[in-house]
């Protein structure tokens, strides 16, 4: 009598429990179908595009922040980590790295693009060294980064914005815009690149050991360490991936402009941590899905353009933003508690 | 000698009935005032539950309780406050953030115009508590800087602010030094003068024996014994408390211990502000053999167990497992030697509550599971379902999330979890704590296989009747020390006067 079978739930329990455990999907459904009928053309194929692009840069910051909250922390930092990203990027392309004597050394698209990801990656690292050997709340730790990497990408140019990041043949960087711009079998670069990122991200939580860590932190950190999880590294990673999704963000972004300014990617940590959460994830940790994530940042990417196809007033935008999130929690509260009460009746009908 | 001590408070065949479970079997007990009643039983005798009934923070199922003659009724702790009822519990309920005199009067603040806190009044009135307790601590000091023996105190004070004419100890001692007991003693017996009835729950014998005037012994949620406390002395008490025991979970087959796998020597752990929380402990453990680890509350036993989990960077000394030294200074690393842990707080420490009962039971051997970044989770489902299936673990869905199991079956995920990993030595804190009686002969059935299959197995208990039915080998710890080891069928009153080593002299004359 150990693992019997389950015993069928109420057909109408297990409908509602299925609706709401999709229920990012459902909302993603209705806003698609709300807005094909509500604004013209918003179906058509240049119009997806258009939209998954926008969707993507959230996107991107999203499954990093996703990582973290899951840990129970959070990336307060990944918005001036787009910033500091995007002068680095400008940066390489017009002067390259100046040695001094008369000697610069120049880079090709790709060493770049891999510099500018270290640095991404850097500031993660730091962010969590401070959490974890320095113990501070990553509340804080990514406060204070948030500020400081700030203020790095805006002394890197004295505030002004890095023109004309076409990139130079000579030095091989002319393909730097491609990043941006380009498309490879019809979609473009950064939605190859954020597919990329999707499932990499999605397999590490799923079928790794690592990712299994992930989860288990967030549940318990102190069972997760005397179960013999390596909690210092666990949350290093997290901050450091966290770091990278930001870095990716600010190169398309300098690429996509051929050109970057400091004040790039001002408040998009709270659009990456509003995408995670509609996604279904909690922010007491232990629980979400890239997938969900995904599909949160594309109902918030949907709804705002959506509504300015139709002419709403942005004001108003923000608003209906606002409330969506806060339903979205509201659901999920009743989905946690729904699937607990079936979870017990399971186990007791089992017989204990 | 009752003259002097009129009856307070007296419940009259008080029944309390938990789901599952009978806690209190028709209680008669009477509380006398201006005297210390002590209360002493096995863990889950009834203690608690007692206390809580009087203190208003349980209601009793059937039966009354009386004071002065007529029946009341406390729905609420308040209520019971309202009747001079304090209570101190063994966790003190305290802020330390905040001081003195704003914890005795926390949530009851004297105030002008029902708005303002009357700091001044709120002072001088914890300045003359502290007077009545013959304590200098100022009412302005931040709680979190006294002693643990003064804070006890403070929470006494508390009570007497509330005008407690009655006043319950839950093991107020557990946390306190030795001249801090002579302080707590020194408070009771002005109390007692100033005609107070204090109820005195402890595990600690000689202590009782020293305080008290009356005894009341449970067992079972029955009163065993209750007297006055002229003429008793330790083995009388520990008689009324364990009875006639049953072994019922002995060793079955001839003992047949293997070479020894695990080993500690001189184990130290110091204390913040001196001496050892573990204190050059030694000791060692054979496959297949049981050894309780018995002691009371704050003797050291958790401390030594994280130690060898590699809690407490600061801990001295060495281990060995199988003959050869354990250097590896973290968790993983101990693990992959062979050390397993059963955490005392399961939901703390033991489970990840929102996981599944796979990914709990999986957790500690996930890397078998894996080829490089690659997780089989095929073969980690199965290897699962193989563990419910040997620890018998009653599962609808192993998708379930753990918390949706009973206490007895998540401590067996817990067991399943520290299984997977191969060890050598099981290190188990409190197994039975928090199960019902079913379960928890079955932890105890799965520790006798797991033993008769060549693990070595080290538990802390401060379950007397566990300790001597289970236990290959009895080794007593006291203020962070070994006081005692002893073999299989020791007696009980040996083992508990080892449990209080200053009084083992005394039970020794009585002995002889």
């Amino acid at each position: 009598m150990t693992a019997i079978p389950a015993p069928a739930t109420p057909g109408s329990t297990a409908l509602l429990l299925l609706l709401l455990r999709a229920r990012t999907f459902v909302a993603l459904i209705l806003v698609l179908a709300f807005f094909a009928f509500a604004a013209p053309n918003f179906l058509s194929a240049a119009n997806a595009v258009i939209v998954s692009k926008h969707v993507a840069l959230n996107a991107f910051l999203a499954i990093g922040m996703t990582f973290v909250i899951i840990t129970g922390g959070i990336d307060l930092s990944v918005g001036s980590i787009v910033g500091l990203c995007a002068m680095v990027a400008g940066w390489l392309v017009l002067n390259g790295i100046d040695l001094g004597l008369g000697w610069s050394i120049q880079f090709n698209t790709l060493e770049i693009a891999l510099l500018v990801m270290l640095v991404g990656v850097g500031v993660g690292l730091i962010n969590g060294l401070l959490i974890t050997w320095l113990n501070v709340a990553p509340f804080i730790a990514t406060l204070g980064t948030l500020y400081v990497a700030r203020g790095a990408a805006l002394l890197s140019s004295d505030g002004r914005t890095f023109p004309n990041l076409g990139g130079n043949a000579e030095y091989g960087s002319a393909s730097f815009p491609w990043i941006g711009s380009g498309t490879i079998l019809g979609l473009p670069v950064m939605i190859w690149m954020l597919v990329l990122v999707g499932l990499l991200a999605s397999y590490i939580s799923r079928r790794t050991p690592l990712g299994r860590y992930i989860y288990a932190v967030g549940g318990n950190e102190r069972g997760a360490a005397l179960s013999g999880v390596k909690v210092t590294r666990v949350k290093m990673f997290v901050y450091m991936f966290s770091g990278l999704c930001a870095a990716l963000v600010g190169l398309i972004i300098a690429s996509q402009l051929q050109a970057s300014h400091p004040a790039t990617g001002e408040t998009f940590e709270l659009n990456a941590i509003a995408a995670a959460v509609l996604g279904g994830t909690s922010m007491s940790g232990g629980r979400g899905r890239i997938g969900g994530t995904i599909v949160g940042a594309f109902v918030i990417g949907i709804l705002s353009d959506g509504l300015i196809m139709m002419g709403v007033s942005s004001f108003w935008q923000t608003v209906i933003k606002g409330l969506v999130i806060i339903a979205a929690v509201v659901i999920d509260q009743a989905q946690s508690k729904l699937q607990a009460r079936v979870a017990l009746q399971q186990e007791a009908a089992a017989g204990r | 000698m009752s003259a002097d001590h009129p009856i307070g408070l007296s419940i009259r065949d008080g029944v309390k009935v938990y789901p599952g479970t009978r806690a209190l079997k028709g209680v008669d007990f009477d509380l006398r005032m201006g005297a210390v009643n002590v209360l002493v039983g096995e863990n889950g005798a009834g203690k608690s539950t007692l206390m809580k009934v009087i203190a208003g923070v349980e209601e009793l199922t059937e039966g009354r309780v009386e004071m002065a003659g007529k029946v009341v009724h406390f729905r609420s702790k308040s209520e019971a406050v309202a009747h001079g009822i304090g209570i101190v519990f063994q966790e003190l309920n305290l802020f330390p953030n905040m001081t003195v005199a704003e914890n005795i009067f926390i949530a009851r603040e004297p105030t002008r115009a029902g708005m303002d806190i009357d700091a001044a009044k709120q002072r001088e009135a914890t300045r003359a508590l502290m007077a009545r307790l013959e304590q200098p601590i100022d009412p302005d000091t931040p709680l979190g800087t006294l002693r643990i023996g003064q804070q006890q105190i403070v929470e006494i004070a508390k009570a007497l602010a509330q005008d407690a004419r009655i006043l319950i100890l839950d093991e107020p001692t557990s946390a306190l030094s030795a001249a801090e007991v002579e302080v707590l003693f020194r408070v009771i017996a002005d109390l007692k003068r100033q005609g107070v009835g204090i109820v005195y729950i402890s595990h600690r014998l000689e202590e009782l024996i020293r305080v008290g005037d009356y005894i009341t012994v449970l067992r079972d949620g029955a009163i065993t014994g209750a007297r006055s406390m002229a003429g008793v002395d330790i083995p009388w008490i520990v008689r009324a408390m364990i009875g006639d025991s049953s072994k019922e979970f002995g060793r079955t087959e001839p003992a047949n211990f293997g070479a020894e796998v695990f080993r500690a020597d001189n184990i130290c752990l110091p204390r913040l502000g001196g001496g050892y929380t573990v204190d050059h402990v030694s000791l060692s453990v054979h496959a297949g053999e049981i050894v309780g680890l018995y002691g009371l509350m704050g003797a050291g036993r958790t401390e030594f167990l994280e130690c060898v989990m590699a809690q407490h960077p600061h801990s001295t000394g060495a281990f060995h497992v199988a003959g050869k030294p354990l250097t590896e200074r973290d968790v993983p690393g101990r693990i992959a030697r062979g050390i397993a842990l059963i955490p005392e707080d399961r939901k703390r420490d033991g489970l990840v509550q929102i996981m599944s009962i796979r990914e709990n039971l999986t957790l500690s051997a996930l890397k078998s599971y894996a080829t490089g970044f690659h997780l089989n989770l095929k073969a980690e489902m199965k290897g699962a379902m193989e563990f419910v299936k040997r620890m018998t673990i009653k599962v609808a869905r192993v998708e379930n999330p753990v918390s949706s199991l009973s206490g007895g079956n998540q401590q067996k995920v817990v067991i399943g979890k520290a299984l997977m990993t191969n060890p050598k030595i099981l290190l188990m804190d409190e197994p039975s704590r928090g199960i019902d009686i079913g379960a928890k002969a079955e932890v105890f059935r799965t520790m006798r296989r797991l033993a008769a299959d060549g693990l070595g197995i080290l538990f802390v208990t401060s379950d007397l009747d566990e300790v001597l039915a289970l236990s290959d080998r009895i080794i007593v710890m006291a203020n962070g020390r070994i006081t005692g080891e002893f073999p299989a069928g020791t007696d009980a009153a040996a083992v508990i006067s080892a449990t209080a080593p200053n009084a083992t002299k005394a039970v020794k004359e009585l002995a002889a």
